[in-house]
């Protein structure tokens, strides 16, 4: 599988997320194209279905990304995002989906950059484990238990940024 | 019946077509997308040739959606719509696809490049076909305004507005409008006199014709949205009829209660209990501090009541509440200063003579609380040696990140005035002296030349406790020298901290109400840092002066009539389209769980108790979507981001991995390269 | 409430008072206190500027011996409650040094999972595990009277202060005045002690020890009270050579905080260590609390 070129969707936000991939655009930052974009208008329009429907399509990774927490367009709907976000990743990697293919990213109007690095790093993750093989992958992984409790983990810290 | 859909592919010069092979998206499109009646390629899609080759193709061809893969929809998607809605097609049946930032310019493979546009041309395709024709809405725009915050960003504001004819109402919530510049004494770099310059500008809006205000008095609630806001003012009982009060001061200079004046004096002078907060207070009636007034603490007293020649004391005066619609409201709250003994090892509150920059401006004012002499805390002894201390709470990322942005200038104008009033030596410590306006750096060397000593590094704490004979009885100032290198203990007299600029500290409160967010620190956020800098994201809503990030007097005026300008530009034009982009609720669908009505930021959902649902208020909702994703019956569609569209969309954008036949399940083959399976069919 | 305990080194010579008053608080407020079995040396603060991988194993040795039913240890010196903590931190933080400090003790058939133990200080427990209420009911004789210096020093506050201000913290503050004395609001209460600097550089080690003898002595301060072997050391076992150094006459006596709660308590100042510091404290605290001398001469 040396060859292998990850298909990402990336669910951007109209005000934030997409403006920085706009941005990034008009700088020449470069990244991979393995993340393909699909515009929303609030990070908060990101149904659970539409990720379960993207990876039961064939995406070997999601991403969401949205305002910063406090920097909402519509005030704090990228808060309940996240809500979101943290109980479907958890479901998700409990289910037996590597926690890297399944990201929730911040990235601000003015952060072109951040938001081609968050994109670099996770096709890099996504491209190291290799197409979505969630059948395999139902056994038991070892690990499994240490990520859901880091994503617990993250999580708090999440809510501890926003309070 | 099948919809005829048209693509539209642009190179942008080569700034597409030199990453992407733009003729091989157009055929592949055509060849492969079901729908697809015409597919084209073109230099500039956005020029009026471009234009026309839609609007002749809708006309010619029949079509009944469009896709323009082209750069970013911020940028043409209002220019694709108007050419779809000239050739007599809905303009929300046009999709943009972004293939320029997106794609060709960050990318530096053109084969994946290509792919890459593939996908996105197919999902823009996939969705097209399921949008909706949609009409914008258009809201009569009130002519009155309501400005918040009665400082010098409100106070120009609300002037501009009243000089072009057009109704203002303003509300202060102190009991005099003037805000933080009334406290001044001089104002850098001209060092012209606040008052001087300010009291004009306030007594012109006490007398305006136009203008309505309401000091003493804070915003309740807002409610509706751009063109016709309705807001509820609260009107604090002064306890002095506005309408009898000839504002003669008689009660002020009889009342027996003397109480320090945290606010406008900043704690270094007194008022009374019934006062007016200083001489030229605009209003001039006076309100009474209830919290303080012997009869309403002790039930003794009524001297106000008996020496007012006008009988306007009323000692049961309630807060009422005041209804008012206006069209625009403009946001000019200002900032709060940061509470200095947040960092202990600079010593206020507890050594003496450590001050704020507020308590210091209160001490230069000819008016202030010591005559405008610099003294020490006893009131009497005039410091040998003055220390600034800069950056007290800003550039710290223990405190505030950002820079106050006034404080070193206020800093050079306070080191002026020691040298002007007084004997002293005085310092400043300061990290980078910033001096970016007209004149500023001028000031700074002017200041140089006048002999002001000024020591590069952060302040390391300022002590009482003397190390050395000559140290004794003095504070000490313990700092890093960063230009000599070494450190340095500077005894003083006094020590000046040049406090931060801070958020108000309802700003976040007010924020809510009015719709509108707040960055990381606090300040209020614009609709474009730099091309919309007063604007907020909530249509109607402005910002100006320092509420929206720390900023000196000129720029705050600037912002306040900015800020009137884009209201103006609002009443003249008279209406407002409003965006289609909302959701609805079908009430078969709607079990009435209402787990959609607290999630809406803006209380757009309403719950009808008769008939069990939910309702989406369309003139409140601000289409971000976030119910529709809640809802778990599916009652909810959010208009033009519809569930239907955003799957189809997902089905279009993975063509390729859906053509892989690689769902989850089946084991994976890279190496097989879809060509032409037809997307639509999926 | 149940904690892992972890004397240090210090506790069991200079600071044997230290070790002493905090088992006899301890076991009043109703903290168990269970001392980890074979502990071994913090390795103070030399050893991780030697080799900080194995300084953090040595370290390490004793996170991975604490109790696996206790999820907190409690470490009186400030020493060895900084390594411990920065211990915890560098594994959770560094991945890498993490596998290597873990094959160190595989060694020795030991392995320990960052996070799993929480490195608290003393103060910390009382103050915030026990709280103002249950240390208020438990004073017998209110420090009225008596002019306290809380002296923080460096490694309690720095660089993991907590909920504290490191350039201003405050928690022993609060603890004292729970106890009736009257805290003296010094400035330099958090400044260096010097440390070891007193094997490196007696003048400049000397010059550090008397400004905060000055400080306290020029706010009336009757005592100093520490919570660390190390300041304690400094403060008082060079208190006569700083006099003799500067021509001074500072006599200013040492104590632990545990100490003086103990005599708020009413614990028999023997079994709290009293005795000794070079610079003796009965008498001053016996002079100046009110009532205590008529009790004493009972």
């Amino acid at each position: 599988m040396e060859n292998f070129e990850p298909k990402i969707v990336g669910f951007l936000c109209n005000w934030c997320s997409y403006r920085a991939a706009d941005l990034a655009g008009s700088a020449r930052i470069k990244y991979p194209p393995n993340v393909r974009v699909i515009r929303v208008m609030c990070s908060g329009r990101v149904d659970p279905a539409f990720v379960l429907k993207a990876f039961s399509m064939g995406a070997d990774g999601v991403m969401v990304a949205g305002c910063h927490p406090g920097e909402c367009h519509y005030i704090e709907q990228n808060y309940k995002a996240m809500r979101r976000f943290y109980m479907l990743k958890q479901t998700l990697v409990a289910m037996g989906l590597e926690p890297q293919r399944f990201e929730l990213v911040w990235a601000s109007a003015a952060e072109g950059q951040q938001l081609a690095e968050a994109i670099e790093r996770m096709t890099d993750n996504v491209r190291r484990l290799g197409p979505l093989r969630w059948a395999e992958n139902w056994a038991d992984d070892p690990q499994r238990e240490e990520a859901l409790q880091h994503i617990v983990k993250e999580h708090e810290e999440a809510l501890e940024v926003i309070s | 019946m099948a919809e005829r859909v048209g693509i539209y592919v642009c190179h942008c010069g080569s700034n597409i077509a030199g990453m992407i092979d733009v003729e091989e998206v157009a055929r592949w499109a055509g060849q492969s997308i079901k729908d697809v009646v015409v597919s084209r390629d073109y230099k500039f899609m956005c020029s009026s040739l471009g234009q026309k080759l839609i609007e002749d193709d809708i006309r010619e061809q029949g079509l009944t959606r469009v896709v323009v893969a082209a750069c970013s929809p911020h940028l043409h998607e209002k220019t694709f719509r108007r050419a779809c809605q000239n050739a007599g097609l809905n303009q929300y049946l046009c999709q943009m696809t972004n293939i320029r930032e997106h794609v060709s310019w960050v990318s530096t493979d053109r084969q994946k490049a290509t792919e890459k546009a593939k996908a996105l041309v197919a999902a823009a395709a996939e969705r097209v076909k399921h949008q909706r024709p949609l009409e914008q809405g258009f809201v009569k725009v009130n002519p009155a305004t309501l400005v918040i915050g009665g400082g010098i960003a409100g106070l120009q504001a609300t002037l501009e507005l009243a000089d072009a004819g057009y109704p203002v109402y303003l509300v202060e919530r102190e009991p005099s409008i003037g805000g933080h510049m009334a406290q001044f004494d001089k104002t850098f770099p001209t060092l012209d006199c606040s008052a001087c310059i300010l009291t004009p500008k306030m007594s012109e809006v006490g007398q305006h014709e136009n203008v309505k205000m309401f000091t003493y008095a804070e915003v309740e609630e807002v409610s509706g949205s751009v063109g016709c806001f309705k807001v509820k003012i609260r009107q604090k009982a002064r306890h002095v009829i506005f309408e009898k009060c000839t504002g003669c001061g008689i009660c002020v200079e009889k009342c027996p209660r003397k109480v320090v004046d945290n606010v406008f004096e900043a704690g270094m002078g007194y008022r009374k209990a019934i006062y007016t907060p200083f001489p030229q207070a605009v209003p001039r009636t006076p309100v009474i501090d209830t919290a303080n007034c012997t009869w309403f603490t002790r039930g003794k007293c009524q001297v106000c009541s008996k020496v007012c020649p006008t009988q306007a004391i009323d000692y049961d005066q309630k807060d009422e509440i005041i209804q008012i619609e206006v069209g625009n409201i403009i946001v000019a709250t200002g900032w709060k200063l940061f509470d200095c003994t947040r960092i202990p090892q600079y010593g206020y509150g507890r050594l003496a003579n450590v001050f704020t920059n507020m308590e210091f401006e209160r001490m230069c004012n000819a008016a202030g609380p010591t005559g405008g002499k610099i003294v020490l805390r006893d009131g009497k002894t005039e410091p040998r040696r003055i220390a600034i201390i800069h950056c007290v709470g800003s550039r710290d990322v223990r405190h505030n990140q950002y820079c106050s942005a006034v404080c070193c200038m206020a800093a050079l104008k306070f080191g002026h005035l020691v040298l002007e009033k007084t004997k002293a030596e005085v310092y400043s410590f300061y990290i980078d002296m910033r001096t970016p306006m007209k004149d500023y750096e001028e000031f700074y060397q002017r200041l140089l030349e006048e002999g002001m000593h000024f020591v590069r590094g952060k302040v390391a704490e300022v002590t009482d406790a003397a190390r050395l004979p000559d140290e004794q009885g003095s504070l000490i100032v313990q700092v890093e020298d960063t230009l000599l290198g070494t450190q340095r203990r500077i005894p003083v007299d006094m020590v000046v901290l040049m406090a931060a600029l801070e958020p108000q500290a309802d700003a976040k409160e007010l924020g809510l109400k009015l719709g509108i967010s707040c960055s990381m620190a606090g300040w209020y956020t614009e609709r474009h840092p730099k091309l919309d800098p007063v604007a907020t994201m909530t249509d109607g809503v402005f910002v100006a002066g320092a509420c929206q990030g720390p900023k000196d007097i000129p720029a705050s005026v600037a912002q306040g009539a900015a800020a009137a300008a884009r209201v103006a530009g609002m009443i003249t034009a008279g209406k407002v389209t409003i965006e289609p982009i909302i959701a609805s609720i079908d009430e078969q669908k709607c079990s009435g769980c209402r787990i959609c009505n607290n999630l809406c930021p803006y209380n757009a959902i309403e719950y009808d108790e008769e008939k069990g649902v939910s309702r989406v208020v369309a003139a409140m909702c601000k289409g971000c979507g976030t119910c529709v994703s809640a809802c778990p019956a599916n009652a909810i569609t959010g208009a033009h981001f519809s569930n239907e569209q955003i799957a189809a969309e997902l089905e279009g954008i993975l063509w390729d991995a859906i053509a892989d036949g690689r769902p989850a399940s089946a084991a994976p083959d890279g190496s097989k390269a879809p060509q032409s399976t037809p997307v639509g069919a999926a | 409430m149940k904690y892992a305990y972890y004397p240090g080194c210090s506790l069991e010579c200079n600071a044997a008072a230290y070790d002493m008053s905090v088992r006899e608080v301890a076991d009043l407020l109703g903290i168990r206190l269970q001392e980890i079995d074979d502990w071994n040396c913090c390795g103070a603060t030399e050893y991780f500027s030697q080799d900080e991988l194995t300084a953090t194993a040595v370290i390490a040795r004793n996170l991975a011996l604490v109790d696996p039913q206790l999820k907190q240890v409690v470490a009186p010196c400030a020493a060895c409650y900084l390594n411990l903590k920065k211990t915890d931190r560098l594994m959770a933080e560094h991945a890498d040094f993490n596998q290597k400090v873990n094959e160190a003790l595989a060694a020795g058939g030991l392995h320990y999972r960052p996070g799993t133990v929480q490195v608290r200080h003393m103060l910390d427990v009382i103050c915030d595990d026990i709280g103002e209420a249950a240390v208020r009911d438990k004073v017998v004789k209110p420090l009225n009277g008596l002019r306290v210096a809380p002296y923080y020093g460096c490694q309690v506050v720095r660089p993991y202060p907590g909920d504290e201000n490191p350039e201003y913290p405050m928690k022993m503050d609060h603890l004292l005045s729970w106890l009736g004395a009257e805290v003296v609001d010094y400035p330099v209460k958090a400044h260096c002690c010097g440390g070891h600097m007193t094997q490196i550089s007696e003048p400049q080690a000397f010059e550090l020890i008397r400004r905060l003898l000055q400080s306290a002595q020029d706010y009336d301060a009757d005592l100093i009270v520490c919570m660390c072997p190390m300041c304690q050391l400094n403060l008082d076992g060079y208190q006569g050579r700083v006099n003799g150094y500067f021509n001074t006459e500072f006599k200013l006596p040492i104590v632990y905080f545990t100490q003086i709660m103990g005599i708020a308590f009413g614990l028999d100042p023997k079994k709290l260590g009293f005795g000794k510091e070079l610079v003796a404290a009965l008498p001053v605290v016996r002079a100046k609390v009110n009532g205590l001398a008529a009790q004493a001469a009972q």
